[in-house]
């Protein structure tokens, strides 16, 4: 089980790397997503919107970049998949595939933001935690949701449908981590904070865990 | 009707007349910016613990459809989800109303606001990702995977949200959810409660006939694709 879940996170990996347009998409996406928020903003100085749109960009970004787990294969090979590998193989090693894409989609973010807009992170550490909690999940979450809309006709649409009122929780409860490390000295009750961040992305990891075999058989 | 089977529809309805008649002539504490609007309690609080109840029997049926992938389990999620969603939007018009008198404005910035909008879009969202789906076995089984993984995820969102947010305007949610309950004047109690069992069961009426109906529209169907 452990060497099928290691073997089909290879098999993505070269995958992406093979064909580099998806990946330079993903990030040429970030790039003019956030040079769009800086021309429109021109100097960001409140660290509450900078906090906001930062988010945002991130959850766009992070839609786009799951939202072709489940498609960029025919259906054939998903066939194929399905003969070779165990459903639950497939569901985890996505989920740890994307978890590592958003950690690198959401470094880079944070790069060109601070590039183009300087940043106001006073607590490196909580900060750096809820980016990591926040990609696992953002990943755990909207790798079943591309589950569920690739098994459609229009994918792309109904992934933003789907997925928006349910990441909500996970989105909110992030802005409001990182709010905190954005501000000096109001780093009381950071670990609880974290811990419902964890909380978030752990029960929808299980719940995909238990649903996707039915998303699966066909 | 039978009175020995429906006997909760007949309840439901002796509880709905006690509500409205008493909720609209039982003397109400003067509380200040309230005053006699507090009487939307009964009406308004109720949308919400009907949309609950139905949304957890559409929860419940999905589950059930999992379980066997029976079309009647199928039939069942569906409908409640489409009676919930009613419910929801009827939460929304009474509360809408009752801000507008009390707090001064239709739609206000409030994490019970937002978490009612939330549970709404998900559902709507429900109904699109059954709409895509022309296959009725796929559609059954994929719908209800989904309507699992957004009831668990709106549960833990309707929990936390009033946490995260940094204020509420609603009174139960600044300390614990059972403040107003515990705070609430004991005439009100005695329409409240009753008020809420009624709108709850009146919920599982409706959806019991919604199933009925659209069973009958599937046999019609049926019948008429045999004909023809």
């Amino acid at each position: 089980m452990y060497k099928e879940i290691f073997h089909l996170i290879r098999k993505d990996m070269l995958l992406e790397l093979r064909q580099r347009y998806a990946l330079n998409g993903i990030l040429l996406y970030i790039l003019s997503t956030v040079f769009v928020a800086y021309l429109s903003f021109g100097k960001i100085v409140e660290p509450a919107t900078w906090n906001a749109l930062f988010w945002i960009i991130m959850l766009f970004a992070a839609v786009n970049a799951v939202s072709k787990s489940f498609v960029q294969e025919s259906a054939g090979r998903q066939l194929y998949y399905f003969n070779l590998a165990a459903p639950l193989s497939i569901i985890i090693s996505k989920t740890i595939y994307n978890a590592m894409l958003m950690v690198m989609l959401s470094i880079l973010n944070l790069l060109i933001f601070s590039l183009l807009m300087d940043h106001f992170i006073q607590d490196w550490w909580l900060f750096g935690w809820t980016i990591i909690l926040g990609a696992i999940g953002f990943s755990s979450l909207l790798t079943m949701i591309a589950a569920i809309a690739s098994r459609t006709n229009n994918n792309f649409s109904l992934m933003a449908v789907l997925s928006f009122p349910i990441v909500l929780p996970l989105l909110l409860t992030l802005m409001k981590a990182s709010r905190q490390a954005l501000e000096v000295g109001s780093s009381t009750g950071n670990n609880a904070i974290l811990l419902v961040i964890l909380l978030l992305s752990i029960l929808p990891a299980i719940l995909s865990i238990l649903l996707f075999p039915y998303l699966w058989q066909d | 009707m039978q009175l020995k089977k429906d006997w909760w529809k007949f309840l439901s309805l002796l509880l709905l007349a006690y509500a409205i008649v008493r909720g609209l002539t039982i003397k109400v504490p003067d509380l200040p910016i309230i005053y006699e609007t507090i009487r939307n309690l009964f009406y308004h609080v109720g949308m919400w613990f009907a949309m609950m109840a139905v949304l957890t029997v559409s929860f419940i049926y999905s589950l059930r459809h999992l379980k066997g992938f029976r079309r009647a389990d199928d039939i069942v999620a569906a409908e409640a989800a489409s009676v919930g969603l009613m419910f929801g939007l009827l939460g929304i018009a009474t509360g809408m109303i009752w801000a507008k008198n009390t707090w001064g404005a239709y739609w206000v910035s409030d994490p019970q606001l937002n978490g009612a909008a939330v549970s709404i879009l998900a559902y709507l969202a429900y109904f699109v990702l059954r709409g895509s789906l022309d296959e009725l076995h796929k559609r059954g089984r994929i719908a209800a995977v989904y309507n699992i993984f957004a009831f668990v995820m709106l549960i833990v969102f309707i929990g936390i949200l009033p946490r995260v947010a940094a204020s509420s305007l609603h009174p139960s949610s600044t300390n614990d959810p059972g403040m107003t309950v515990a705070q609430m004047d004991d005439r009100l109690r005695t329409v409240f409660y009753p008020a809420l069992l009624g709108w709850i069961l009146l919920g599982i009426w409706i959806v019991q006939i919604r199933v009925r109906i659209r069973n009958m529209r599937e046999q019609l169907d049926d019948i008429l694709a045999n004909e023809s």
